[in-house]
Formats: structure tokens, C-alpha cells, sequence
């Protein structure tokens, strides 16, 4: 676990994830992993027994799990939610946007390079998993009378 | 047009300044090569047979002088005086070095460039109609959508690592100038009954191995939900879009696997859970853009016509000038396509005339076409007489406009690591060759491919040529009858291929045939879609 970039306070998950076929066959366990190829959606029912969910990449160039991620996130998911395997810092930034908030890399990251990516950007041209406003709504503040 | 604020300022100099560290931890070994090329292929930077090549986004193909000045001064910095506009109303430089890539963006930055997306498995740069703002049968400006898609698409967190590329067009006329339905999305802006706009939705058409002309997927989405509905045809494909074969990794595939309907069934899934979400702009933003789209001041009851005395100019006129949507202006199309020249290539001092001009006679605007050619949108005709002296000294008074010599080649073998054969002199051949008898032809689109890649638009030919390798040589093949306007077809093969000298022949034998059948008032195409393939198959081989 040493090697876990984590972005939240409460105590990681102790016990190792299950596959999604698995964990649907039988909920006992509070991690689960979903691969590429799993549908996300499936576990959109259990996701009040989950504290951790990892999201494996086996190449970084396969961009489903970036959409696994959101889908979570859209359907209310608030455990963790650990991007796996060939994670790169430069797919640190849009990772955490699509609601990733640990990380997991096959190889460790140079630090410094993966803060300076995480702090990159100061604003964004669309919503997503994150709670930043996207620069259309900086343009056009509700006011709230 | 558009101008960027603030935050658009400061998103292209974050991505500079991210650029200049990717590119130094590269050249420090901190990044591996594989793991680097996603990252530059999304700023432009392709690695092709001698160097590195630059595609520098133009979106929806509009720039203004100082843009242009800008590119021909990258032009000479840092490549070899001249630039290459492309089919997707981009420009690509071919001789750039990695190190200084860097700085290039920096000089794109600040005249409100950048090169982002324009290559790579994401959303690329959103092409349009060039005549968008001229022309008279367009329902409405279609380049306000598109700069809220390039906004919405530029460095969307979740396609990035798309399948394969994905490439948007948007038009809003009946007439296609953007070959709309050979996009991965078409977007069509249109007029409901009520009278309110929305945007037809044509998914999953494309070129390259294997062509298909996109089907309608929704013939009226409100324009208060074409952010989310485009996320909505996105995430579909990010999801279920093949990743097994790079060959069928395209979304024309997975729309052909799936079946059109239940592909857009999907989507209207996929659309009715986003609605919730709340991830589109407010209407009020589309108004903020659309005010940069604004008409530029027209003046009102101009003189109509123009002196044609010069036999040259009033044959330029005709060819290359369309008519405008407000009396008394055209839009100019000043070709690229010399008789004998590369298609599509510009000098520096070429590019620096063409902005001079459109400051002093369009209103201070250009458009690339997706025929690689610049359209000065708005010129006034008192003003063309001076105009056309002007580009025809400089070399640009070509008038071919559409006919037999307005080729549209891809680089091929000459640059393209990918290419079997090369396109740029089969295209300037074919030109020499065709060029007297190129009035008599009238409209007739040729397009070369040096690969299956159909980066040259073959399938979409009246005439197209596919370049491909015969045991180690160079081979053409023939196709006839495609369109990319709005009556889409693809060209068929005809037979075997021929080589370089070959292929020349065997266009000029189609056209002959289509000269000896033609009726009154067809073009080639017509011809051909009356004759069908025999006659040219029997002139060809028989
Ligand atoms: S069609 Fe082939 S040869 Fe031509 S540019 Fe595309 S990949 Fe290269």
C-alpha cells in the first residue's frame, strides 16, 4: 500500500478487491475491481456496501475506465474510487476529474511531477466528477436573489 | 469572430507552458516514447517519414490576418517557408523539430491558436462550412455551435483515450461544403416547424478502410441539449467502441454492429441520465459566442456585377467567386492548386498576401476549405477586379475552383510514414494533363489517398485514387462516382490499378468517356450515375 496517492481522510479498505462477477454473486466484501471490459453500471445496486472501488488500467491508452468512473460517481458513489495499473502522471489531472481520488500506479510517480500536474490547471471548460465550475458558469454567475 | 477571454487566453498558455514540461521530461528520459506519443499526437505533433510534423487547429477553418501573419512567420522560423492546409481545415507544417515545438505553441498562443486535439484517439478540431456566415441558404451561423463544442471538447477529462480519433463537423445549410455525413458526428443545424433551432445528429460515417455514410441518429436536438447529447453519443463509444483492432475501432463500426437504432437507443439512455447532470453551458453563453458571429457591417445597396472585359478575370469570376448573401458581395476562393503545384501547400509570403487582402477586402477574415484551398468570405465584386490582380501576380489566380485541377491530395510517401505510394505528383500530372481541357470538364472532384487511410477523401472522388503497394511498387487504383456534398455516395472501384504514368491516362480516358456520353447540363458525376460503370470499365480495359 505504500505506494497509494490518496486524496481522502478516512482509513483505506484492509482486505483486497474482488472481481465485479464475484462480488455480484456474492456481496461479502468492501472492495471491488472493475476491469475494463466490466460494465460499471452493474454494481450501480450495491454501491452503499462498497468503501473501495479500483478501477484497473492494464494500458493507459484504454480510456474506458474514465467513463466506469463517472458513471460511479453520477450514481452517487462516495467511497474510494482508485485508479489502478499503468496510471501515468499525465493522466493524473483528467483521472481526478472524472472522480478518481487515489492512485495506484504499476510504477511509482516522481512526486514533484505528479503534484506539479495535479495543480496545473486553474480552471475548466466543462463539469464533470469534480466540484469545479467550468468557466462557462464563471462566465455566467447565477445570481441568487 | 470569436475572440477568446481571460480563461481562453489562459487555457491555451497552460497548455503551453504543460507542453514545454512534457516535452522536457521526454528529452530527460523521464517518459517513455510509447508513453509520450498520446501526449504530443493531442498538440499536433506527429512523428512522419523525416521529421516531425505540426497540424496546427484553424477551428471550424476561420482566422483573421494577424492569425494568418502568425502562421507564415511559423512558417519561416521554424520550417522550410511554406505550410500545407489540410481536409479538415487545419494546417500542418512538415519539417519541425521536437525541441522547438514548444515555442511554436507559445507563438500560437498569443495570437489565439493552439494545436490542441489535432491529432490523436480524441475529439478533434471541429470542422464547418466555409462559406458559414456568406452563405445564402444557410439557416443560421453554424460556427457559434462549434466554438461551444470546441470549448466543451478541448481537454474533456473523460475522451482522452478514446477508441480512435473522433472527428465532428457542423454545417446549417441543405448544401454540404464539409462532407458532414463522412464524420465520425455530423451535426446539422436546422428549424423545427416552431421555428426553433436544433441540431440533426448524423453518427458514424467516415472514411479510411472501411467508408460509411453516417445515419441520422436524431433529427432534432434542442439546442439547449447539444453539449449533453454529444456527451451522451461520446460515452457510448468511449464504453462499447471496439478496442481489440484498431481497424474497427472507429464509431462507424460500433453504430454498424450495434444497428442504428439501437445504438441511438443507447445514447437516449446515456442522454436522459446526463440531462440530470447538469453539464451544459447555459443558453446565455451560446449568446456570448454568437455575438462574435456576428455579421461584420455590410453596406447596403452596393453596385451589382462586374466589368468583364478581362477575359482572364471574368473567367476567375465565374469559377471561383460564389455568390454572398447580401447583394453585391461573393465569396472568393483563392486556389491553392496551381496547375503543376502541390495541392494545398503555401509559401510564407503567399499566406502573408492572402491575409493583406482579406484585411483590406473581407472584412478582415479567411476560411480553409475543406478542398485545401482559403475563401475570403466577403468581398465586395466592386473590389474583385483589384483582388484577382493582386493574387494572380503572387501565383494565386488560379481558376479552377471545383474543376478538373482543384485536386485534393493527402501528403503521402513524399512525408507519411503510413503511405504506400505517393499522391503529390500523380496529383500535379494529373493537373498538367487535364488543365486545357478543364473548362470543357467543368465540375469534376478528384482525390488521392496514398493509403487506405483516405486521408485524401478517395471514397468521396468523382474521381478518386488509391494509392497502394504491388509487391513493392507503386500502385493506383481507380475509383469513380463518390460524393462528399449532400447527395453522399462512395466511389467503386473500376479494376486493376495502373502505375504512375498508368493512372494519368486512365483518368483522362474516364473523362473522355463522360465528354462522348454526357447530355446537356451533366457533370461528370451525373454521367456517371446515369451510365453507370461499364462504359468507363470497357473504354478503361476493353
Ligand atoms: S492517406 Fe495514407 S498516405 Fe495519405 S496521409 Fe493518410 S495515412 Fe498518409
Amino acid at each position: 500500500m505504500a505506494d497509494v496517492l490518496r486524496f481522502r481522510d478516512d482509513d483505506p479498505v484492509d482486505h483486497p478487491a474482488v472481481t465485479v462477477d464475484s462480488y455480484i454473486q456474492q456481496a461479502n466484501s468492501a472492495a471491488v475491481r472493475v476491469e475494463p471490459g466490466d460494465d460499471a453500471r452493474a454494481l450501480i445496486p450495491y454501491l452503499d456496501g462498497l468503501r473501495l472501488i479500483e478501477v484497473n488500467f492494464p494500458a493507459f491508452t484504454d480510456g474506458r475506465g474514465y467513463s466506469a468512473a463517472r458513471v460511479l460517481r453520477e450514481a452517487g458513489y462516495q467511497g474510494e474510487l482508485r485508479a489502478v495499473g499503468d496510471v501515468l502522471v499525465d493522466q493524473l489531472f483528467a483521472l481526478r476529474r472524472c472522480g478518481f481520488d487515489a492512485f495506484e500506479p504499476d510504477r511509482p510517480l516522481d512526486p514533484a511531477d505528479a503534484q506539479a500536474a495535479l495543480a496545473r490547471w486553474d480552471h475548466v471548460y466543462q463539469p464533470a466528477a469534480d466540484d469545479r465550475a467550468p468557466i462557462w458558469a464563471l462566465r455566467h454567475p447565477v445570481t441568487h436573489g | 469572430m470569436y475572440r477568446y477571454d481571460t480563461y481562453d487566453q489562459q487555457m491555451v498558455d497552460t497548455r503551453v507552458a504543460e507542453f514545454r514540461d512534457q516535452v522536457a521530461r521526454r528529452l530527460a528520459g523521464k517518459i517513455t516514447e510509447d508513453q509520450f506519443k498520446p501526449l504530443r499526437l493531442m498538440n499536433g505533433l506527429y512523428l512522419q517519414l523525416h521529421a516531425y510534423m505540426l497540424r496546427v487547429a484553424i477551428p471550424y477553418g476561420t482566422l483573421d490576418s494577424r492569425q494568418m501573419h502568425a502562421l507564415a512567420d511559423i512558417a519561416d522560423k521554424y520550417d522550410r517557408g511554406y505550410g500545407h492546409f489540410t481536409t479538415r481545415q487545419n494546417i500542418q507544417y512538415n519539417w519541425i523539430k521536437l525541441a522547438e515545438a514548444p515555442d511554436i505553441l507559445a507563438d500560437l498562443a498569443a495570437v489565439e491558436m493552439h494545436a490542441i486535439q489535432t491529432s490523436g484517439n480524441c475529439i478533434r478540431n471541429i470542422s464547418s462550412d466555409h462559406f458559414a456566415g456568406a452563405a445564402a441558404d444557410e439557416v443560421v451561423d453554424p460556427r457559434p455551435y462549434a466554438e461551444l463544442l470546441r470549448q466543451w471538447s478541448s481537454f474533456h477529462p473523460e475522451f482522452t483515450a478514446l477508441p480512435r480519433k473522433f472527428k465532428i463537423a457542423v454545417i446549417a445549410s441543405e448544401t454540404d461544403r464539409a462532407a458532414m455525413k463522412l464524420h465520425d458526428i455530423g451535426i446539422r443545424m436546422v428549424r423545427n416547424d416552431a421555428g426553433e433551432i436544433g441540431a440533426q445528429f448524423w453518427v458514424g460515417g467516415g472514411m479510411g478502410r472501411t467508408p460509411m455514410i453516417a445515419p441520422c441518429i436524431n433529427e432534432f436536438v434542442p439546442v439547449d441539449s447539444l453539449v449533453t447529447y454529444c456527451e451522451a453519443a461520446l460515452r457510448v463509444y468511449n464504453r462499447h467502441g471496439r478496442r481489440d483492432n484498431k481497424y474497427k475501432a472507429r464509431i462507424k463500426i460500433l453504430v454498424h454492429e450495434l444497428g442504428a437504432d439501437e445504438y441511438r437507443r443507447q445514447v437516449e439512455e446515456e442522454f436522459a441520465h446526463l440531462q440530470a447532470q447538469g453539464i451544459e453551458p447555459p443558453l446565455a453563453e451560446l449568446e456570448r459566442i454568437s455575438a462574435f458571429f456576428a455579421d461584420p457591417p455590410f453596406e447596403k445597396d452596393l453596385p451589382r456585377g462586374v466589368d468583364r472585359s478581362d477575359p482572364d478575370f471574368a473567367l476567375w469570376v465565374d469559377t471561383n467567386t460564389v455568390p454572398h448573401k447580401v447583394p453585391g458581395y461573393v465569396a472568393a476562393v483563392i486556389s491553392l492548386k496551381p496547375v503543376g503545384g502541390i495541392p494545398g501547400d503555401a509559401t510564407s509570403d503567399q499566406m502573408r498576401l492572402m491575409a493583406d487582402l482579406a484585411r483590406a477586402y473581407s472584412f478582415d477574415e479567411m476560411r480553409v476549405t475543406h478542398t485545401q484551398n482559403i475563401a475570403l468570405p466577403h468581398v465586395r465584386q466592386a473590389d474583385l477586379y483589384t483582388l484577382w490582380k493582386k493574387l494572380d501576380e503572387a501565383g494565386l489566380g488560379t481558376a479552377n475552383l471545383d474543376q478538373a485541377g482543384d485536386i485534393i491530395a493527402c501528403p503521402g510517401l513524399d512525408y507519411c510514414s503510413l503511405a504506400n505510394a505517393r499522391s503529390i505528383p500523380v496529383a500535379q500530372k494529373l493537373s498538367e494533363r487535364l488543365a486545357p481541357n478543364a473548362a470543357e470538364l467543368g465540375e469534376l472532384k478528384i482525390k488521392i489517398s496514398g493509403c487506405i487511410n483516405a486521408c485524401g477523401h478517395h471514397h468521396a472522388g468523382h474521381i478518386g485514387i488509391l494509392g497502394v503497394d504491388r509487391k513493392g511498387t507503386e500502385n493506383y487504383q481507380l475509383l469513380l462516382g463518390g460524393s462528399e456534398a449532400e447527395d453522399t455516395s462512395l466511389a467503386k472501384i473500376v479494376g486493376p490499378g495502373f502505375d504512375e504514368a498508368g493512372i494519368v491516362d486512365a483518368v483522362e480516358t474516364a473523362t473522355g468517356v463522360y465528354l462522348a456520353q454526357r447530355t446537356k447540363g451533366e457533370r461528370f458525376l451525373d454521367t456517371y450515375r446515369r451510365i453507370g460503370i461499364e462504359p468507363f470499365k470497357e473504354a478503361l480495359y476493353g
